[in-house]
């Protein structure tokens, strides 16, 4: 039960987090993620870090279709771009990562305004089917760019960070984990801005909220460099993460998958992308954990793996849109209502 | 320049150009009737192929038997989607529409890969094998064939879509459904309908494409390529669709044989590109008005 939130300034009204309560929960997750790589096994600091990469495109995607509402789907392909940089400076120029990961973020800015341009003739379906050709197109320079290695890609050394390699992901995890707080947090403020509003009205009506003076070419085009740069700096990761970068790492698919994770997250929540990717992520390896439990009884299920993953992505695409269209986020407020009603409403 | 080179590549565009056109008004149809982007066009008409497959090689039917059932399971398969996935959809934003659309592509891929393995599978041969030629040039059988049962099929389509009940009551219902219904169509049944025609059409294209290249379970991506045409020619066009299909077969077919096959989809992408900056809803599309 919650009682007595008053809310006596404006600033206690607009706080990302308006109660102790809160603060005390956000205090024990960081606690958590402090503890995690030295209690849990490699596979799931691998896993995490995974995740944490997952995390920082979608809600990069997030503010784009979430929040904007302009529907992307070449969130993966601006990945590559941010993936291919990286790259290309460790092995070329052999800058520190930060810098690299921050070039990374710009370079794929640039591209996603080049690509984001489009979206000022035309919207909705027009709109991510010019994202889907800016994709293929981004997949074709990939592999016949000599720059960016052909279809063989690029291999490249772990970063490094004073002296100490990074090549384990439990060393990673030092990286990707703080980048993408970062990330997400930047984010969530982001709406408290008058940038993000201007998104949230554009999104929500954007003749409406040209009418009221926000230039909407402005806008859209800086949706779309936020949102590019977060699949950059996530791309980065990705290469220092797997390093190896090939065109066929970044498929069309994957982007729809970023999609597919705000969807059953909930679009245009912060929550709902950091739900969403993390469930995302983790479905096809509890599948592939049951096809583990299985195989003593059914020797050729890992053959049936691959159909089934698929099959359960669609499937959770349908189902979220059909029977919970609010996503994840929206389930996770119906059990923070029921506690905070507890003995009122049972 | 080579002259009859250029000519048979052209021609073999053509007859491609000839299948994404069917498989176009296919999707045309959906549009039209219920302002859906089918995404999963491109599933269902591999679906179509190896159902074909199934009936000929697994229940061992002769191939003028399999035709029809192949068709029929479209159909089928239309109206179940339509009344359990697209229905319920009814009235939330177009985007959400697509995005259900791409999961149940998602989800035929799967079954189909459950069902049957992911190699690709060649088609039982029925389409006649002698070699035809046009004047001097050469056109692969199968090629002229399928395209000859696609400017068929197409035809039938137009017809129906002008003439026929059904047809009619698609279009009335296409251009106001308000009034559509207050006429007594049954604008649900409408729906349906097109999802119908849509899947059965899809289907047999699965079929010709299948016996031309084989089926696997990528063969989805058609229907990018088909996405691009009638984006083209415009969502809500038939005419869009016919002109979109040529001209996208076409185009790849050039780009393929003149630069290399890796630059048919970049070519046919910068196309895409080109007519959404141009001219955002297509060649013949319907320009929608914004009202506030």
């Amino acid at each position: 039960m919650r009682i007595g939130t008053i809310k006596l300034s404006y600033a206690t009204d607009e706080a990302l987090f308006d109660t102790r309560v809160q603060w005390v929960w956000l205090g024990l997750l960081a606690l958590g993620l402090m503890i995690f790589p030295f209690v849990a096994g490699p596979y799931w600091v691998y896993l995490a870090c995974l995740v944490a990469i997952n995390v920082a495109s979608a809600t990069g995607l997030n503010i784009l279709t979430g929040y904007t509402g302009l529907v992307s789907l070449g969130q993966a392909a601006f990945m590559g771009v941010g993936a291919y940089t990286v790259a290309v400076l460790e092995t070329r120029v052999g800058t520190p990562f930060f810098i690299n990961l921050l070039l990374a973020g710009g370079m794929t800015a640039a591209v996603g305004v080049v690509f984001g341009i489009p979206s000022l003739r035309v919207k909705g379906l027009y709109l991510a089917i010019a994202t889907i050709a800016a994709s293929m197109i981004l997949h074709f320079v990939f592999a016949h760019w000599p720059l960016t290695g052909g279809t063989r890609g690029l291999s490249m050394p772990p970063a490094g960070f004073l002296g100490i390699a990074l090549d384990q992901p439990q060393k990673l995890y030092w990286l990707i984990i703080p980048v993408t707080a970062l990330m997400v947090l930047g984010a969530a403020n982001l709406f408290r801005t008058r940038v993000g509003r201007a998104f949230i009205a554009v999104r929500d009506r954007d003749i409406s909220a040209e009418v009221l003076g926000i230039p909407l070419l402005q806008t859209k085009l800086t949706s779309f460099a936020l949102s590019s740069f977060y699949a950059g700096v996530a791309g980065g990761m990705w290469a220092y993460f797997f390093r190896v970068v090939t065109p066929e790492s970044f498929p069309l698919i994957n982007s729809i998958f970023y999609l597919a994770a705000i969807i059953v997250g909930g679009m245009g929540t912060i929550l709902g992308g950091i739900l969403g990717a993390t469930f995302m992520t983790l479905v096809p390896e509890i599948l592939k954990l049951v096809v583990g439990w299985i195989t003593p009884w059914m020797p050729d299920a890992l053959s049936l793996l691959a159909p089934i993953r698929t099959i359960v992505f669609g499937a959770l695409i349908v189902g979220f849109l059909i029977f919970e269209p609010q996503g994840l986020a929206e389930i996770w407020q119906r059990i923070r209502r029921f506690f905070h009603l507890w003995p009122f409403r049972t | 320049m080579d002259w009859l080179y250029l000519t048979e590549v052209a021609l073999a565009g053509l007859g491609a150009g000839a299948l994404y056109a069917l498989t176009g008004v296919a999707f045309v149809l959906i549009y039209k009737a219920t302002r859906v982007v089918n995404l999963a066009i491109g599933e269902i008409l591999m679906l179509g192929g190896y159902v074909f497959f199934g009936l000929v090689a697994g229940a061992g039917l002769s191939i003028w038997a399999a035709i029809p059932l192949t068709i029929l399971a479209g159909a089928a398969l239309g109206v179940l989607v339509e009344r359990t996935l697209i229905r319920p959809m009814l009235g939330e934003s177009p985007i959400s529409v697509f995005m259900v659309t791409i999961g149940l592509g998602s989800i035929l891929a799967g079954i189909v890969e459950l069902a049957w393995g992911a190699d690709p599978l060649r088609l039982p041969e029925f389409i006649p094998n002698t070699p035809i030629f046009l004047g001097e040039a050469y056109v692969a059988p199968k090629v002229a064939y399928g395209a000859i049962i696609a400017a068929l099929l197409i035809a039938g389509a137009v017809v129906a879509l002008r003439f026929s009940r059904g047809g009619v009551a698609l279009r009335a219902t296409a251009r106001d459904q308000g009034a559509a219904y207050s006429m007594g169509i049954d604008v649900g049944r409408v729906f349906s309908l097109s999802w119908m025609a849509a899947c059965a059409t899809a289907a047999g294209a699965g079929v010709i494409v299948g016996a031309i290249g084989g089926i696997s379970p990528t063969m989805g991506i058609f229907g990018l390529s088909v996405l691009v045409v009638v984006i083209v020619g415009g969502l809500d066009s038939v005419a869009g669709a016919l002109v979109g299909g040529l001209l996208i077969g076409l185009v790849e077919a050039l780009a393929g044989s003149f630069l290399g096959g890796e630059y048919k989809l970049l070519a046919t992408f910068s196309l895409l590109i080109l007519i959404l900056m141009i001219r955002p809803y297509g060649i013949f599309g319907t320009h929608e008005i914004e009202r506030l």
